[in-house]
Formats: C-alpha cells, structure tokens, sequence
C-alpha cells in the first residue's frame, strides 16, 4: 500500500478531487496548510509599504492505495489537473504504508483501503 | 462680531434674540434671563425652529462619525485589537462628553477672560439653561470627542486603556476647549489684527490639527509596536484585519463632514450652506484621487489604504476654509491634500514614529494645510460666520498677505499648543501610571486578552507571528 501525498492549489481542490472521482477513487482527505518553495511568498501593500506573505495557503490532499494499484494514472491525474505553469502549483510525495486499519469493522490491510 | 463672546457667538447662532440678549442687553443688565423652555426664543426668532432643527440634525452627523473612525481604526490595525479599539473610541465620547459639559464647554464658551479662557458655564447651569445655548453645547460637544477620537489611532495596539481613559479628560476638559476658545470663543487668535482675524471654519485647526498633534506627542512618548521597524530600522508594513471596516468608515466619515461642515454655519438661515457642501465633497474626491495617484507614483500600486486616507485628507483641508472658497479652490486644496498625506506617511515611518492608521498625516498635516489655504483662496464673498462684511479674502483674490499671515500664526500656535500639551500630557500619564504602554507580552498577544479579557472574534485564532522583537 502507498500513500499519495499532494500539496496543491486551494483554487485546483475542486478539478483534482473530480478527476480522481472518475479514477475510482472517491476517499480523500484534505488539509489546509501554508508553506511556500522557491517562488517564497507574494509581496504585497499596505498603505504605501510593501510587505511580503511568507507563507502562502495551500492544500494538502492525501489518499491511500492497495499494492495492486499502479499510482501512476493518480500522479498524472493531479498533475494534470493541479497545474498552472506557475510558481507554487505545488508537489507530490509517494510514501509506503506499513498498515490500515478501518475503525468501523477492525479490517487490516488492503480491504481496509 | 469681536465685540464680546457673547455678540461673536450670537453671531455664528443667527439667532436674534439671543445675541440681543446675550449680548447687547448683557452689558447693560448684567443678570439676563435664561431660556430654558424656548418659549422666549420662540416669540423673539419665529425662525428660529429652522436653525434648531437643522443644528440638531448636523448634530447627528457628526456624532456619526465617531462610528466612522471606530471602523477605520479598527479596520486598519489587527484583529486581536478591536475589543480594546471598540473600547477607546466608545469611551473617548462618554468619557469626554462628561468632560467637556463639566469644565470645557465653560473654558471655551464662557464669558472671555483676558482673550485666554472662559470663565462661565460649568455644567451647563444658570445662565447657561438656555435653549441656545444647550443647542450650541450639542454641536460643539461632537467636535471636542472628534478631536478626543483622533488620537485613538496614533496610540492604537500599545497604549493602556487606563491612559486612553485620562488622556480622554484631559484632552476635552483642557486641551481642546482652551485652543478652541483663542479661535472660536472670542479668544486672542481670533483678534489678531491681521485679516479678520485668525478664522478656521469648521475646525482644521481646532478638532483637526489639536487632535493629529497630540496624537503625534503620543505616538513619539509611546514608541513604535513591537515589529513596526526591523532590525536595520526600517519600517514593515503591519496589514490591519480588515479593508472593509476601513472602507465603511472612511464612507461614514466622508457622510458625517457634510453635518461637520456646513452645520458650522450653526443657522439653516445661512444659505452658504450649498457651497460649503459642494466644497466638502470636491475637496474629499480630489484628496482620494490625488492620494492614489501619488502612491501609484512612487510604488506603482493601486494602494486603496492610501486612497481612503486621501478622502480624508481633503476632507480635513476643506473643513477651515470651506465656506470661503469657490469649487475649484476646493479641488486644489484636497487635491494637495492627497499628496501631503501620503509623503506625510511615508515621511513618519522614515522617521521612526509609529502612527499606526496615519492620524498625524491625516489630522495634523492637513489641518494645518487647510488654515493656510484661507489665506490663500477665500476669495472675498463671505463674511465671519455671516454674510455681512468684513469679508474674508486672501492672496490669490488681492486680499493680500494680511488673512496668510493671520492664518499661519494661528497654525504655528496649534502646532505648539497641542503637540506641547499633548507631549506633557502622556509623559505625566506615563510618570502617575509607571507606564502607559501595555507589557510586551501582552502587545504580541494582543491588547484585547491582556487588558479587557475577550476577543473581537472569538472564533478565529488572530495571534501572529512577530519577526522583530
């Protein structure tokens, strides 16, 4: 099992979530954080002095797949989906997962996914 | 109209009974009846009706724009202020209303000592229980908490509440109504012998300049919030929580001014009212685009902070000369307006004085800039308060330098008046309190928790990051 971790757009949550819907893969979970990478903020004013917003909103977006699955079409449909061309359009981690367990039922592994 | 206080203020009133019997008869009958029912007043000035309620709804105007400065004070400093924001400007009315009814109005409009302070009056009572003369105190009892509120945001996010509540007896027990009685109560600037005299329509110089002066004392005695200047001593921009509130009040203020200004004609009899209107609204259209283009010039951005403070600036300008002027004198002065605030701004954070909404440019500057632009504008076609001559008429209309140089002196003296008085008043707060700033801790977390034990919002986390310390 993996987990795939995307860091995107609060504007992009929307066409990310459909795309990965039409995937087959309806479970989610999103987080609202702030970071920034090279594009390091936005500079803006008030009244008459600049200021810089070092940290900028972003989401992230983290799902879990069973081993059988590739995650390629899952990456590709992110990228897709969350790019703008711009600076700050975000990043994709890709982690293993030691275990799941769903707390309903008490199922392990990949039928808990 | 200099004869005595009592003739001057009847004047401004256009009430004729009033000034015959505060007046004339004053000198002869010393012990004149009040007129506490209006009955009197009534039979003497049929048109009297006319002049209380206009009075009383320009009243409300102004009283209005307490509501204006709370929302741009509290729109343009941070969210976990606003409890102790909402608190000062409340209380800078209530507190100060008291102060003004108890001792000031008596300081300003009481009957002339020595060209220095009034003497009669005190809580309203005797001679004082008139139906004029409460009239007048309604008025004039709006613009001493205008000067009162001005300050509130020159100290905002740092100063103790406690302070704010003294500084608010002093400022309208003392400091206010005695400047406002050298120029509106028959006091010495009103008779110097240049022009008509030092005159200031509506009150750049008195509510205007006094409040921006003292709060500029404040600010200096303060010091600058923590963060304001980084560590080279530059300034940083500290973004307030909301342009929106900023945005309102500016809107409520820019409504209140029409009741500032042409209700200090205090007659709906004088018909001057129209240009005075016109000249306010002019002057507050040309300081907003003036202001705007001034920053887009320097930083090649559409700052609205600036443009709203740009309104007021020409609001503020136009308030002395606005019933001198023509429309396009008024279109200059705001329009110079616009520009003195934002170089005003820019110049205090170079300078290191932290003046968190921009009070001192707004207020100080341009209050000053409005009396002299008397001198230069007036253009000759209405008298002090009337339309009778001596009229006022300055440089550009071949009044020649006499109105300027009334007009500058009375400039100077509240300048020193109020930034004097005002530099005295906090550090002799600072002395009687230990301190008047809130601990550092208590800054960053905000004065709301520290001084008052709740939140503006409380379900929003509003603590930031402070990179300077």
């Amino acid at each position: 099992m993996r987990k795939i971790e995307a860091i995107i757009r609060p504007e992009k949550v929307s066409q990310v979530k459909n795309a990965l819907e039409e995937l087959g893969y309806p479970g989610m979970t999103l987080t609202e954080v702030k970071g920034h990478g090279k594009q390091k903020g936005l500079v803006q004013q008030w009244r008459g002095s600049q200021y810089r917003i070092e940290f900028l909103p972003k989401v992230k977006l983290e799902l879990v797949v069973e081993n059988g699955d590739s995650v390629d079409p899952i990456v590709t449909a992110i990228t897709e989906n969350a790019r703008t061309g711009e600076a700050g359009d975000g990043k994709i981690f890709i982690w293993p997962i030691e275990e799941v367990v769903r707390i309903r039922t008490g199922e392990k592994g990949a039928g808990a996914v | 109209m200099r004869l005595s206080t009592g003739i001057r203020w009847s004047g401004r009133l256009s009430v004729i009974a009033v000034a015959v019997c505060v007046g004339l008869l004053a000198a002869a009958s010393p012990a004149l009846a009040a007129d506490p029912a209006g009955a009197e007043t009534l039979s003497e000035n049929p048109n009297a009706p006319l002049d209380f309620v206009w009075i009383i709804v320009a009243s409300a105007m102004v009283f209005i724009m307490q509501g204006g400065f709370a929302m741009l004070t509290a729109g343009l400093c941070r969210a976990k202020n606003v409890v102790n924001l909402m608190m000062k400007n409340l209380m800078d009315f209530a507190i100060g209303s008291l102060a003004f009814f108890s001792v000031g109005f008596a300081l300003m409009f009481g009957a002339d000592r020595g060209g220095i302070l009034g003497t009669t009056g005190w809580f309203l009572a005797g001679d004082n229980y008139d139906v004029s003369q409460y009239l007048l105190f309604l008025f004039q009892v709006m613009f001493a908490a205008t000067a009162a509120t001005i300050v509130a945001g020159a100290v905002a996010e740092r100063l103790k509440v406690k302070a704010y509540f003294l500084y608010s007896i002093a400022i309208c027990a003392l400091i206010y109504p005695i400047y406002g009685h050298w120029v509106w109560g028959g006091g010495w600037l009103s008779s110097l012998p240049y022009g008509v005299g030092h005159v200031d329509f509506a009150g750049s110089g008195v509510v205007h300049s006094v409040g921006g002066f003292v709060g500029l004392a404040a600010a200096i005695v303060l010091g600058p919030r923590i963060g304001k200047f980084d560590l080279k001593g530059k300034a940083r921009a500290i973004p307030g929580h909301s342009m929106t509130l900023a945005a309102l009040g500016v809107f409520i203020l820019w409504f209140g001014w029409y009741g500032f200004n042409a209700g200090s004609t205090l007659s709906a009899l004088e018909l001057r009212t129209s240009v005075i209107a016109v000249n306010t609204t002019m002057a507050a259209s040309a300081g907003a685009v003036s202001a705007l283009i001034t920053i887009y010039a320097i930083t090649r951005k559409l700052d609205v902070g600036m443009a709203l403070n740009g309104a007021i600036a020409g609001l503020v300008a136009i308030t002395a000369p606005c019933a001198w002027v023509e429309g396009w004198a008024a279109v200059v002065i705001g329009t110079i307006g616009g520009i003195i605030v934002v170089l005003g701004v820019l110049f205090f954070d170079r300078i290191r004085v932290d003046d968190p909404v921009g009070a001192v440019s707004v207020h100080g500057l341009n209050g000053v800039w409005g009396l002299l632009s008397i001198g230069l504008f007036a253009d000759g076609t209405y008298g002090n308060y009337t339309t009778e001559g001596p009229f006022v008429t300055g440089l550009f209309y071949g009044g020649g330098p006499d109105q300027l140089i009334a007009q500058a002196i009375g400039a100077l003296v509240v300048v020193a008046w109020a930034f004097g008085a005002g530099y005295i008043l906090f550090k002799v707060l600072d002395l009687i309190l230990g301190t008047i700033r809130v601990p550092a801790q208590e800054e960053i977390e905000g004065l709301d928790i520290g001084e008052h034990g709740s939140s503006g919002y409380p379900n929003f986390p509003v603590v930031e990051d402070v990179p300077y310390r």
